[in-house]
C-alpha cells in the first residue's frame, strides 16, 4: 500500500545510512510512549496493595493474663487467626522430647518460643498447607489438627503428619512486659 | 467495515484465523489501511482524544469501584480513604474527576467541529445521531458519578435533577419516587446510582462501536466538505492519522496532567468536600461546568414544566439537526453568512454557560439597575440567559432552515486535491522555492 502513496518518503536505507534519523524518531517515540504506559501502570497496580490504613493496623498488643494454663486464645491479626497458647508442663515436655524426632521442617521447641518463655506459644493459626484454621488439641500429637486435609501439628506447632509442608508460622512479636505481647 | 479490503494475511496463523474470525482484517481495514481524506485538520483529532478519555474513565473508574463503598454512611469516608490511604488513590481519583471534565471539553469541541463542517449532513445522519446518544449517555453518567462522593453538592444535585422529572404532569411524582426508591434521595438512590454509573460507560463503549462503524461506511467528512472523488484525495489512516492523532492526544494529555497534578480541584466545587446533609442546602448550588448552559436554559424559563422541556428540547434539537439544516453545502468555509451565525452560536453557548454559574438576579453589569421587565431587572443574568436561550433555539429552528434557502455560498472546490494542486505555490518553479506557502 505504502508504495502507491503520493509523496511517500523514499527509503533512505538504500543510501547506506543505518539506522537513519527516521528510525531514531520511531525508536524514541516508542520508548517515550512505552515508558509513559509503564509509569502509569504502576499506580494502577500498586493501588491493590495494602492501603495506609490497613498497614497502620498491622500490629496489635495482647494481655496474656487472659489465657489460663492449658488454654488457647485465638485473636484476629492482619485478618488471620493468631493462636496464643499457654502450654502446660506436660505439653512443653512432650515438645522438647520430640526435638530430635524425624521432623519434616526441623526446629527445636526452643527456637519456637521467646527465651525463658517456654509456656507461651504465639503462632499464626493458618495451616501451612492451604490456609485452613487447625483445631486446638486435635490430632495424634495433641497440638493442632487441620480439618481440611488432615495435617497433624504437635504441641510446638510443628508439622508431624499430613500434607502441610512447614511448621505453623511464628510471627514477629515481642514481650513488652511479663504479661503483655506486641505482635507485628 | 465497508468496501473491499486490501488485507493480505502474511503468516499461516493469520490465514487460518482470517477464514474463521477476520479480526485482524477488521483492524487492518479500520485503523491501518482505512482511506482518510488527506486534508483533515486538528479539529479532526478529537475523535481519537475522546476514545482515550473513555479508556481513562473506564480504567480509573473500575479501580475506584474497588475502594468505594456505595452506602450513605460510608460513601464520603470511603472517598477520603481513597484520597489518603489507598496507594496512589489521590492520583486515580483526580484522574477520574478531572477526566470527566476533559471528556466534556473534548466532546464539545468534537460537536462544534461537526456543526461547523456540516458533518451531520447526508450521508452521515446516523453517525451524528449516534454521537448525540453518546453525549446523552455521557451527561447521565457524569451526573450519576458526581452523586457518588455524597458531598453537599452531590446530594443536592441529585435532589434537583431527580426533581426535574417531578415537573411531568400526572406521572411526575410517581417517577421521582421510583427513581429515589423512597420518599427522598437516600441510601437506595445512592446504591442504584452507583450500579448505573458502572453500567453506562459500557453502554457508551457499545455506542462508540456503532459510531465508528457508521463513520467507516461513508468515511470521514473533511474541512472542504466535498466528497472523496478519487484515491488521490485520501491517504491511509496509518501512519498519517495515527501520528497526527497521537500528537494531538499527547498535547491534550499535557493539559489533562496540568489539571490533575497542579490544579485538581479547579473544576470542582469546594462544597462537595462537606459531607451530604439533607437538612441544609448550600446557598449557591451549581452543577458541574459542563451542564451549566442547560442549567441556564432551565432557569431562564419562569415555569417548572416549561423549563424542563426547554432544557431537554435544547438537546433534542441536535437529534433532528440533519433535517433542520436545508443547505446542501457541508463546510461553513463556503458559507460565510452561516459562519457568522455559527460564531454567534458558539458565543451564545459560552454565555449560557457563564450565566448558569451566576445567581439569576445578580447584575450582569455591576451596580447598574435598569428597569424591571416582567419578573426581573433587564440587567440580570436571568434576562441574559433568556436572550441567549432565544438565540440558541433560533439558530436551529430559524437560522439553519432559512439560511440554506436564502444564502449564496462561495464556490466549492471540485475535489479535496484541487485547491492544493491549483495553489500558485505548487507551480513547478515556485514549489521548491517557497515550501512554507504550501496548502
Amino acid at each position: 500500500m505504502a508504495d502507491t502513496v503520493v509523496g511517500a518518503n523514499p527509503d533512505t536505507h538504500a543510501a547506506g545510512e543505518d539506522p537513519n534519523r527516521r528510525d531514531f524518531i520511531h525508536i524514541a517515540a516508542a520508548v517515550a510512549a512505552g515508558g509513559a504506559v509503564v509509569g502509569l501502570a504502576w499506580p494502577f497496580i500498586d493501588q491493590m496493595n495494602p492501603s495506609a490504613d490497613t498497614l497502620a493496623l498491622a500490629s496489635i498488643e495482647f494481655d496474656l493474663t487472659k489465657v489460663a494454663e492449658g488454654q488457647q486464645v485465638t485473636l484476629k491479626w492482619r485478618g488471620k487467626p493468631l493462636f496464643v497458647r499457654n502450654r502446660t508442663g506436660a505439653e512443653i515436655a512432650a515438645a522438647v522430647k520430640d526435638d530430635n524426632a524425624q521432623l519434616r521442617d526441623p526446629q527445636t521447641d526452643e527456637e519456637r518460643h521467646k527465651p525463658g518463655k517456654a509456656q507461651w506459644l504465639v503462632l499464626v493459626g493458618t495451616c501451612t498447607h492451604l490456609g485452613c484454621v487447625p483445631t486446638f488439641g486435635g490430632g495424634d500429637y495433641g497440638g493442632w489438627f487441620c480439618p481440611c486435609h488432615g495435617s497433624h501439628y504437635d504441641t510446638s506447632g510443628r508439622i508431624r503428619k499430613g500434607p502441610a509442608p512447614r511448621n505453623l508460622e511464628v510471627p514477629e512479636y515481642a514481650f513488652l512486659s511479663d504479661t503483655k505481647v506486641k505482635v507485628g | 467495515m465497508s468496501g473491499h479490503s486490501n488485507y493480505e494475511p502474511k503468516t499461516g496463523i493469520e490465514r487460518w484465523l482470517d477464514t474463521r474470525l477476520p479480526i485482524v482484517r477488521l483492524a487492518y481495514d479500520s485503523i491501518i489501511d482505512f482511506p482518510t481524506p488527506k486534508n483533515l485538520n486538528y479539529w479532526w483529532t478529537f475523535g481519537g482524544i475522546l476514545a482515550v478519555c473513555l479508556g481513562i474513565q473506564l480504567v480509573t473508574g473500575i479501580i475506584l469501584a474497588m475502594h468505594y463503598v456505595p452506602h450513605v454512611d460510608h460513601a464520603f469516608a470511603s472517598v477520603e480513604h481513597i484520597m489518603r490511604d489507598v496507594n496512589y488513590g489521590w492520583l486515580i481519583r483526580y484522574m477520574h474527576s478531572n477526566g470527566a471534565s476533559m471528556f466534556f471539553i473534548a466532546v464539545y469541541i468534537h460537536m462544534f467541529r461537526g456543526l461547523y463542517y456540516g458533518s451531520y449532513k447526508a450521508p452521515r445522519e446516523v453517525l451524528w445521531i449516534l454521537g448525540c446518544v453518546i453525549y446523552l449517555l455521557m451527561m447521565a453518567t457524569g451526573f450519576l458519578g458526581y452523586v457518588l462522593p455524597w458531598g453537599q453538592m452531590s446530594f443536592h444535585g441529585a435532589v434537583v435533577i431527580t426533581n426535574l422529572f417531578g415537573a411531568l404532569p400526572l406521572v411526575g411524582e410517581a417517577i421521582t419516587t421510583w427513581l429515589w426508591g423512597g420518599f427522598a434521595v437516600d441510601n437506595p438512590t445512592l446504591n442504584r446510582f452507583f450500579s448505573l454509573h458502572y453500567l453506562l460507560p459500557f453502554m457508551i463503549a457499545g455506542v462508540v462501536g456503532l459510531h465508528i462503524w457508521a463513520l467507516h461506511v461513508p468515511g470521514n467528512n473533511n474541512p472542504a466538505g466535498v466528497n472523496v472523488k478519487s484515491k488521490e484525495d485520501t491517504v491511509p489512516f496509518h501512519p498519517y492519522y495515527t501520528v497526527k492523532d497521537g500528537f494531538a492526544i499527547t498535547v491534550f494529555l499535557l493539559m489533562f496532567a496540568s489539571f490533575v497534578f497542579y490544579n485538581p480541584n479547579a473544576l470542582g466545587h469546594p462544597d462537595n468536600y462537606i459531607p451530604a446533609n439533607p437538612l441544609v442546602t448550600p446557598s449557591h448550588i451549581v452543577p458541574e461546568w459542563y451542564y451549566l448552559p442547560f442549567y441556564a436554559i432551565l432557569r431562564a424559563v419562569p415555569d417548572k414544566l416549561g423549563g424542563v422541556l426547554m432544557m431537554f428540547g435544547s438537546i433534542g434539537l441536535l437529534f433532528v439537526l440533519p433535517w433542520l439544516d436545508t443547505s446542501k453545502v457541508r463546510s461553513m468555509r463556503y458559507r460565510p453568512t452561516a459562519r457568522m451565525y455559527f460564531l454567534i452560536f458558539v458565543l451564545t453557548c459560552l454565555v449560557l454557560g457563564y450565566c448558569g454559574g451566576q445567581l439569576p438576579d445578580d447584575h450582569v453589569i455591576p451596580g447598574l439597575s435598569t428597569f424591571m421587565l416582567l419578573d426581573a431587572d433587564l440587567n440580570s443574568f436571568v434576562w441574559l440567559s433568556r436572550i441567549a436561550t432565544l438565540y440558541y433555539f433560533a439558530y436551529f429552528l430559524i437560522v439553519l432552515p432559512v439560511l440554506g434557502l436564502t444564502e449564496t455560498p462561495l464556490p466549492q472546490p471540485e475535489s479535496i486535491s484541487e485547491p492544493v494542486l491549483s495553489h500558485p505555490a505548487n507551480a513547478p518553479a515556485g514549489a521548491a522555492a517557497s515550501p512554507e506557502k504550501r496548502g
